[in-house]
């Protein structure tokens, strides 16, 4: 009796047992089964271009990069390289020569109106023209090859052969990535000996206001300024803000994946080309008011010493501190006491 | 004339590597440069897939696009290939290519690259066919020879197929189709602008 019971009990039990396996195997096996997809669980390419936009992996190999597999982004990388960035810099620099020839032809060039005194003054001192000239060669260089970069092979190219153009692009590429480190050095050296005299100052907003003379035909307007007028004070924040843009994306170049990974240096790129080509536009601007678009303006860079005439009409408040500094007076503008 | 590509099917890839090695070994490729290596996606987990990636002579080529001396040309087989003679090494083709095909052996400071090197479909560069000359730069030109790149000719899966255009896709749009999955041409979209849909 006791045993027929348990024995009755026993096939339910093992039947319960088999089905709570067969609900968990069954699912399972219909995974596995055949027919089935083996790909159902597999990575596909289109989901993670639209996740991740790249597809990264695992290689047996050192070169981290190679683990990229794939990276869209050298499509845009191309986009901007062959179509933006020439475009940017033809019509930067485009642009600028020609406002630079409309301005010679309309306004002249901009003479010193009381003429030459005799009496001339320090402007620029020795480390501050070496430090200026530092740069300024290496920035012509930098931006001659830099350029052979974007426009040589659409201008330079075609005139001597694919083979000298060549050659002469090795070069251009030394000449860029070791010259680099002088114009580097000359921004720094810039900053610190000049930022003080850059900051803004009471004299901006009416220099601004007036264009610093520059569109009166008849030179006559002379608005004060310190050391540095407020374009000139544009022009050194342009060299101090792009030049460092300029290093800084460059030196990830100069390094390439040092620091960053593929997208990295193509970020790099973008920044360094574009900057670099408006740069050029900014100091093609920069070369003529000192050159040929105004009298008396190389002198300062160039001797260092500039006519008293042309330092009282273009900067007429750092005239008076130098004659009251070398007088001994308090200079006026900086007085304390009300003047006489 | 043929249209070239490759197109690994990464549902039969089993990264034995023997591509990698078939193809230094053909081109007598120097220490750290890979015209082709293999990556594994998802390694070690389910779904895990691996594709042998290398140049995929890509149409409108964003590294002969982008190369400031024009090196690259494009053969009558739509074989993206370059000249050694002009390349600088500035490296804006790695930039560029949407695959990390072009190589550079290191030389000398500030990562300057020597002349890029990259897959040539087995066809070499521009130097007289099947030439020391051409060995010594670019590697076995085979297509010259009538042959097939080796990287896909010895696959021992037949993952890898390399060949015309047309022909490679439709080998794999037969085979999804018996088999029932695939997971698509990688990279097609990307190089070619088109893929295979099957």
């Amino acid at each position: 009796m006791r045993i027929w019971s348990l024995g009755r009990l026993i096939p339910p039990a093992v039947a319960a047992f088999i089905l709570a396996i067969g609900l968990v195997v069954v699912p399972a096996g219909a995974q596995e089964g055949s027919g089935s997809n083996p790909t159902a669980q597999a990575v596909s390419e289109r989901q993670l271009l639209d996740e991740l936009n790249k597809v990264q992996g695992r290689v047996s190999i050192p070169d981290r990069k190679a683990a990229t597999l794939q990276q869209p982004q050298g499509r845009d990388y191309q986009g901007f390289h062959e179509r933006a960035l020439p475009w940017i810099g033809g019509i930067a620099i485009g642009g600028m020569l020609l406002v630079l020839f409309l301005f010679y032809f309309i306004r002249g060039r901009i003479r010193t109106q009381a003429g030459e005194s005799g009496v001339r003054i320090l402007r620029f001192n020795a480390l501050e023209r070496l430090a200026h000239w530092t740069t300024a060669v290496a920035f012509i260089v930098l931006a001659i090859t830099g350029l052979n970069f974007v426009f040589g092979k659409r201008l330079l190219m075609p005139l001597i052969g694919p083979e000298a153009f060549s050659t002469w692009t090795v070069w251009a590429k030394y000449a860029h990535d070791f010259v680099a480190w002088a114009f580097m050095l000359g921004v720094l050296v810039m900053l610190v000996l000049w930022v003080w005299d850059n900051l803004p100052d009471r004299y901006d907003a009416n220099w601004l206001k007036k264009a610093g003379g520059m569109f009166d035909r008849s030179n006559r307007t002379h608005p004060p300024a310190a050391r540095f007028n407020t374009g000139q004070k544009l022009i050194f924040w342009a060299v101090v803000l792009g030049g460092i843009s300029l290093s800084v994306s460059g030196i990830f170049l100069l390094f390439p994946f040092v620091f960053t990974d593929v997208n990295g240096m193509q970020m790099a790129q973008y920044v360094h080309a574009a900057v670099g080509v408006i740069m050029v536009a900014v100091i093609i601007a920069h070369i003529y008011i000192g050159t040929l678009g105004m009298e008396g303006a190389y002198d300062a860079m160039g001797s260092g010493t500039v006519d008293l005439n042309w330092a009282k009409e273009h900067h007429s408040a750092w005239v008076e501190k130098q004659q009251a500094k070398a007088d001994g007076r308090v200079p006026p503008h900086n007085a304390t006491e009300p003047a006489e | 004339m043929a249209r070239m590509k490759f197109l690994c099917d990464a549902d039969r890839c089993i990264e034995c590597n023997a591509c990698v090695t078939a193809c230094k070994n053909e081109h007598d490729v120097p220490w750290g440069i890979n015209r082709r290596r293999v990556v594994t996606i998802n390694d070690g987990k389910p779904g895990e897939r691996s594709v042998s990636m290398a140049c995929m002579h890509c149409t409108d080529a964003p590294c002969a696009a982008v190369c400031p001396v024009d090196c690259f040309y494009t053969t009558a087989d739509a074989v993206v290939l370059h000249s050694k003679d002009l390349c600088i090494g500035c490296g804006y083709c790695f930039y560029a290519c949407p695959f990390g095909a072009p190589q550079y052996p290191r030389v000398a400071n500030f990562g300057s690259r020597g002349k890029m090197d990259k897959c040539t479909f087995c066809a070499a560069g521009p130097e007289a066919d099947s030439t020391e000359a051409e060995y010594a730069k670019y590697g076995a030109n085979r297509l010259a020879e009538g042959k097939l790149p080796l990287c896909a000719e010895m696959c021992s899966t037949k993952s890898l197929l390399a060949g015309d255009g047309e022909i490679i896709a439709a080998i794999y749009k037969e085979r999804v189709t018996q088999r029932g999955y695939g997971s698509g041409a990688w990279g097609w979209q990307t190089a070619y602008r088109e893929t295979v849909e099957v």
